[in-house]
């Protein structure tokens, strides 16, 4: 139930998503932002019309889904509380937006960073321009945040109700964040501590949590304009870095991939990713089974795979980010850049 | 061990001691009265005149400080405020009443600086009645009862057998010739009140002789129970029994006759209501060898009930397995939250107790506890005959450890003082129980004797000792009761009902002279007439087993089978499990299961585990009928733990503490009410509720399980790949992020392009 939930609220919000870039872009073209060669880079109706069919098909379909469905996984739960989160957000609902965020950071505590992409799509709906010296700007980044923490306050002042102690805290976001549960999964953490030396666990803790948080603020300052990419990047980054992850989480950010269709393009290597996460995916098993029923291989065979599978994780993301990156620069520049001898140009990083 | 307060009051007051000693006016003798004592207790075993002589002048200065020829004591004996500790105890010593000297044979009433020094030492194995133990009696002499052993004790050291140790003689005979000069200089200074002293010593042993009411009723019982096992082995049971009679929480006891001091002082600091402690090695198989008498499960068990003032119980509780670790040479220490539970049913308190409020309550099982030689020294240590005298003789570590079962325990527990229990004593019972296998060793036959199981036989009672007596169970088996025969005849035959069973116990009382009028040692021998038919052994009314189940190291389950032999009645028992945190329990899955039916607990409490932090705790309360098999099953799935967290030997796998069965089992006979006081040690530690039914307390076997394993070799590897992970991202994100794209602009080329290009245009050729 949760997944048909999920998927809706993703339909919906991706539709709605469409209508805000297409009226955009047409203001875009409109106002000449546009070089004037990249025709063929601007999305037509056409073919954002089944984007959000695709969306929830490609939620619901997901083998991952399926999986975390079928082992009754909470983590369907945490999609929803997502999904319903971009939605508002997308729907410029702020209130509900904050509520959602609230929930969501209250179940796993990582979300907490989706705060960024979402103020920046409010900001971005509501015309206010991001400059740090504007009032209004301030204004409303405290409107929200005071949403967003009064929320917060209530749900877990709830809980404290509920429970009479405060011994939820370090029970549920300590547990997340020492990670003292190494049960393997298919994530970095579990083989990692496991094989720490006990004293320089602490630091290795610290240094792997952070690196979930770390990303926010320069991915914020480099996307401010595409807030929603910027919440693919941020949901992708937490999935693969958060201490128990699950194939749930994977499948969540999976469902936006249809929605970079136009970015198919310029990725460089989505093949090769494609098989490296296919071909890990389908590992995961028969190297659990080997290690933990038939005894004949040990936990380096499955750590071995979680590994190559968070490898081609986060070139996958890197790939697309990439490709975002280089069809904004081409939208701007125009496609058949040239260089001054009249020669087809390359483009590089500097 | 003990609050730092007390140490350095301990300390003071040693230096007092001393101060007085150069002060005192009986200094020009250079003698400290503390040294004087421990040579006047030196003299004791001397055999001459010089003991009559100094054994006045030495209680004098113990008895009376009043009286005392140190007149800077009665100033000294009031202390300030920082340094009651050893002053206060030493004069509680000096004010005891008359009628119970401090045996001045035992150095436990050394006065003053001594004893302050011992304290101050503060090791808990100070027990310095070395001597006196060692000393061994005539083969012929009767120990005599407590209270009169203090008049008797000087005679008794006369008759120090030529087998004591050289080392003894020779430290009596450095001393007697100091003491006697003391004695010597003593004398004339005795003179005032000689005379009276003389009238005095006559009284007061008259006195100590006449009133055992009024004397301390510390006793020593010591029994031996040897009982033919229906699978052809032969259990000895050891039950050693010391009462004291203080009152241990009301103000520090300094005085320590029988009962050991490391203990009681323990017992004193932690404020400790109940210790019991057993350290096991081997398991005690119930369905061949019917009910134990006293099982314990493998490896150390620990349950202590605390007093209700303590404040701290946790606290408490760690401190005080750290110092039995020190005191038994047990890996006690490693006795901490992750395998402490409180049980809420299973155990109650053996003792007086006036409310059973579990959480003074502390239940630890070490399974993978192994018991050998250096547990057993410190535990014979204890006994206040060592392993010199007495039943203690037959101690022998070497035989002792070569059996199918060995398990030493400790139990303290206050008890009534007499009938109308309006005082409390301490009750110490130490037993061990040791199950040899004559059948294999002997041959194939099962016939035993003490010496071939032991090979030593017994030679007297503990001259401490109130009652020392061997019980042979000879109880006839299908009432034909020509099966067997003991060697020598027994002094007297006993009958019993033990654990619901009809026994006949053949009795071998060490202190009767009779025993050892025909040969100098007794070496109890049982002789089968003709080789029994052991085709059908007797199956207990309860009995349990317990194995995991499940293949492969994710999950498995757990199967515990408890079996109901009874006829006819049905019973309830309460089964207490504690598994560690690595195994994940799955309390849905809990079934229970009585012929194909599910039995649904009366009572069930689950503690559900904390990682690193406590154990599951499951109690339930199931009731069995009559002739049934209960099957009770619960899954639960292993944990991947931190490398350091593996034993030396990780896929040996992890032990998971026996479970606990505490049961009422109704008997088939009817008891009689036996006076606890006089039954065998055997048959009371256990409280009887009536007639109808017994107590029982079994143990199922810990069970092995394997959990899965890191590669230990790889914690560099990890470390370095998981991190090159991780770089990987933050490198391919920070260019992405940092950078921006520019038109690649056509670059001059690198210094080889250059310098390939001057050769070029040198040679003529277009350059690159």
């Amino acid at each position: 139930v949760t997944d048909v939930l999920t998927a809706v609220a993703l339909y919906l919000a991706i539709q709605d998503f469409n209508k805000v870039v297409f009226k955009k872009q047409k203001l875009l073209i409109e106002l000449d932002k546009y070089a004037p060669d990249v025709a063929e880079l601007i999305q037509t109706p056409m073919e954002m019309h089944y984007i959000p069919l695709k969306v929830a098909l490609f939620y619901l379909l997901n083998p991952y889904t399926v999986m975390s469905c079928v082992a009754k996984s909470t983590c369907a739960i945490n999609n929803t509380v997502i999904a319903f989160f971009i939605l508002a957000t997308i729907k410029g609902s702020a209130f509900l937006s904050a509520v959602f965020l609230a929930l969501a950071t209250y179940q796993s505590l990582y979300p907490l960073t989706l705060f960024a992409p979402a103020l920046l799509y409010l900001l971005q709906r509501q015309f206010i321009p991001i400059k740090l010296k504007s009032k209004s700007f301030w204004l409303y980044t405290m409107q929200y945040a005071a949403l967003y923490l009064c929320s917060l306050v209530v749900i877990i002042c709830l809980s404290f109700f509920l429970l009479n102690s405060w011994d939820f805290i370090p029970s549920v976001y300590g547990f997340i964040l020492s990670v003292p549960d190494l049960t393997p999964n298919i994530g970095l953490f579990w083989y990692f501590f496991a094989e720490m030396f006990e004293h320089f666990s602490l630091f290795f803790v610290c240094v792997f949590q952070i690196n979930v948080f770390f990303y926010t603020i320069p991915l914020a300052i480099k996307l401010k304009e595409h807030p929603v990419f910027f919440m693919f990047v941020q949901i992708a980054i937490i999935s693969i870095f958060k201490s128990y992850p699950t194939v749930g989480d994977i499948a969540l950010y999976m469902a936006f991939l249809p929605v970079w269709n136009h970015l198919y393009r310029f990725l460089r290597n989505i093949f090769i990713l494609s098989c490296v996460l296919i071909v890990c995916s389908l590992l995961f098993p028969v190297l659990w089974h080997l290690w933990i029923y038939a005894g004949s291989a040990n936990s380096n065979f499955y750590y071995a795979i979680t590994l190559t599978f968070n490898i081609g994780q986060i070139l996958l993301i890197s790939d697309y980010f990439y490709a975002f990156l280089r069809r904004e620069y081409y939208l701007a520049h125009g496609l058949h850049l040239t260089r001054q001898d009249g020669t087809e140009a390359m483009l590089v990083l500097k | 061990m003990l609050p730092s307060g007390k140490e350095t009051s301990r300390r003071k007051g040693e230096q007092t001691t001393a101060g007085r000693a150069e002060r005192g006016s009986h200094a020009g003798d250079g003698c400290s009265p503390c040294r004087v004592l421990v040579q006047g207790k030196a003299l004791q075993g001397t055999p001459g005149e010089g003991l009559w002589l100094v054994a006045p002048a030495v209680r004098r200065l113990v008895f009376d400080p009043s009286r005392s020829r140190f007149p800077l004591l009665p100033l000294l004996a009031q202390p300030a405020q920082g340094e009651r500790g050893c002053w206060s105890r030493q004069r509680r010593n000096h004010e005891e009443p008359s009628g119970s000297p401090p045996q001045n044979g035992r150095p436990r009433s050394q006065p003053g600086g001594s004893r302050c020094q011992m304290l101050a030492l503060g090791r808990a194995r100070a027990r310095p009645g070395r001597l006196f133990p060692r000393s061994r009696r005539g083969a012929g002499s009767r120990p005599a009862p407590r209270s009169r052993s203090s008049a008797r004790r000087p005679r008794q050291r006369k008759t120090l057998r030529p087998r004591a140790g050289p080392g003894l003689r020779r430290r009596v005979s450095m001393a007697t010739p100091e003491a006697a000069a003391i004695g010597r200089k003593r004398k004339p200074a005795e003179g005032r009140e000689g005379a009276g002293m003389a009238a005095v010593l006559p009284l007061l042993l008259l006195l100590a002789a006449a009133g055992p009411g009024r004397a301390r009723r510390d006793a020593l019982r010591e029994e031996l129970l040897l009982s033919p096992l229906p699978a052809g082995d032969v259990a000895a049971t050891f039950q050693f029994r010391t009462r004291w009679d203080a009152d241990l929480p009301r103000g520090a006891v300094s005085h320590y006759r029988l009962f050991p001091k490391a203990l009681g002082r323990l017992v004193a600091a932690l404020g400790v209501r109940e210790l019991h402690l057993a350290l096991t090695q081997g398991f005690w198989r119930t369905r061949a060898w019917g009910q134990p008498p006293l099982q314990a499960p493998a490896g150390a068990e620990l349950w202590v009930w605390f007093q209700p003032t303590v404040t701290d119980v946790d606290k408490a509780w760690k401190e005080l397995s750290n110092i039995l670790s020190g005191i038994f040479c047990a890996s006690l220490n490693f006795i901490d939250s992750t395998n402490t539970v409180t049980p809420t049913a299973s155990f109650k308190p053996l003792g007086l107790a006036n409310g059973t409020d579990h959480h003074l309550l502390r239940y630890a099982v070490l399974p993978r506890e192994v018991v050998c030689t250096e547990n057993l020294t410190p535990w014979k240590k204890l006994l206040p005959c060592g392993s010199k005298a007495g039943l203690a003789v037959l101690l022998k570590a070497e035989r002792l450890f070569h059996s199918s079962y060995h398990s030493q325990a400790v139990h303290i527990r206050p008890i009534c003082r007499d009938a109308s229990c309006l005082a409390v004593s301490w009750e110490l019972r130490q037993t061990l129980t040791v199950v040899f296998d004559t059948f294999s060793s002997g041959q194939g036959k099962k016939d035993w004797s003490l010496f071939k199981m032991f090979s030593r036989t017994l030679t007297d009672a503990c001259p401490l000792a109130s009652q020392s007596k061997v019980y042979v169970d000879i109880s006839p088996k299908n009432k034909e009761k020509e099966l067997l025969e003991v060697t020598p005849p027994p002094t007297s035959v006993h009958e019993a009902i033990v654990q619901g069973d009809e026994r006949t116990y053949a009795v071998y009382d060490l202190l009767s002279p009779s025993l050892f009028n025909t040969s100098r040692s007794l070496n109890v021998q049982l002789k089968w007439k003709r080789p029994q038919d052991s085709s059908e052994l007797p199956t207990p009314i309860l009995h349990a087993q317990r194995y995991v189940s499940g293949y492969g190291l994710q999950t498995g389950e757990i199967s515990t089978l408890i079996y109901n032999t009874h006829p006819y009645r049905a019973f309830p028992v309460i089964l207490l499990e504690t598994v560690p945190w690595y195994l994940r329990l799955y309390v849905h899955t809990l079934t229970i299961i009585t012929k194909g039916k599910e039995n649904k607990p009366s009572y069930i409490h689950y503690q559900p585990a904390q990682d690193r932090r406590r154990p599951h705790l499951l109690e339930m309360l199931i009731q069995l009928p009559a002739n049934s098999v209960t099957k009770i099953t619960i899954q639960f799935e292993r944990a991947l733990l931190k490398w350091t967290e593996y034993t030396p030997d990780p896929n040996h796998g992890f032990y998971i503490s026996s479970s606990v069965l505490s049961a009422l089992v109704p008997s088939v006979i009817a008891m009689k009410d036996v006076d606890v006081e006089q039954s065998p040690l055997f048959t009371s530690l256990f409280p009887s509720s009536d007639g109808s039914s017994y107590f029982m307390r079994l143990y199922t076997e810990p069970l092995l399980v394997n959990l899965p394993t890191p590669d230990f070799s790889m914690p560099y590897n990890v470390i370095c790949l998981t991190c090159t992970v991780v770089a990987v991202c933050y490198g391919s994100f920070y260019n992405l992020l940092t950078r921006t794209f520019h038109v690649e602009e056509p670059s001059r080329g690198g210094l080889a392009k250059r310098l390939a290009n001057i050769i070029r245009k040198f040679r003529g050729v277009p350059p690159l």
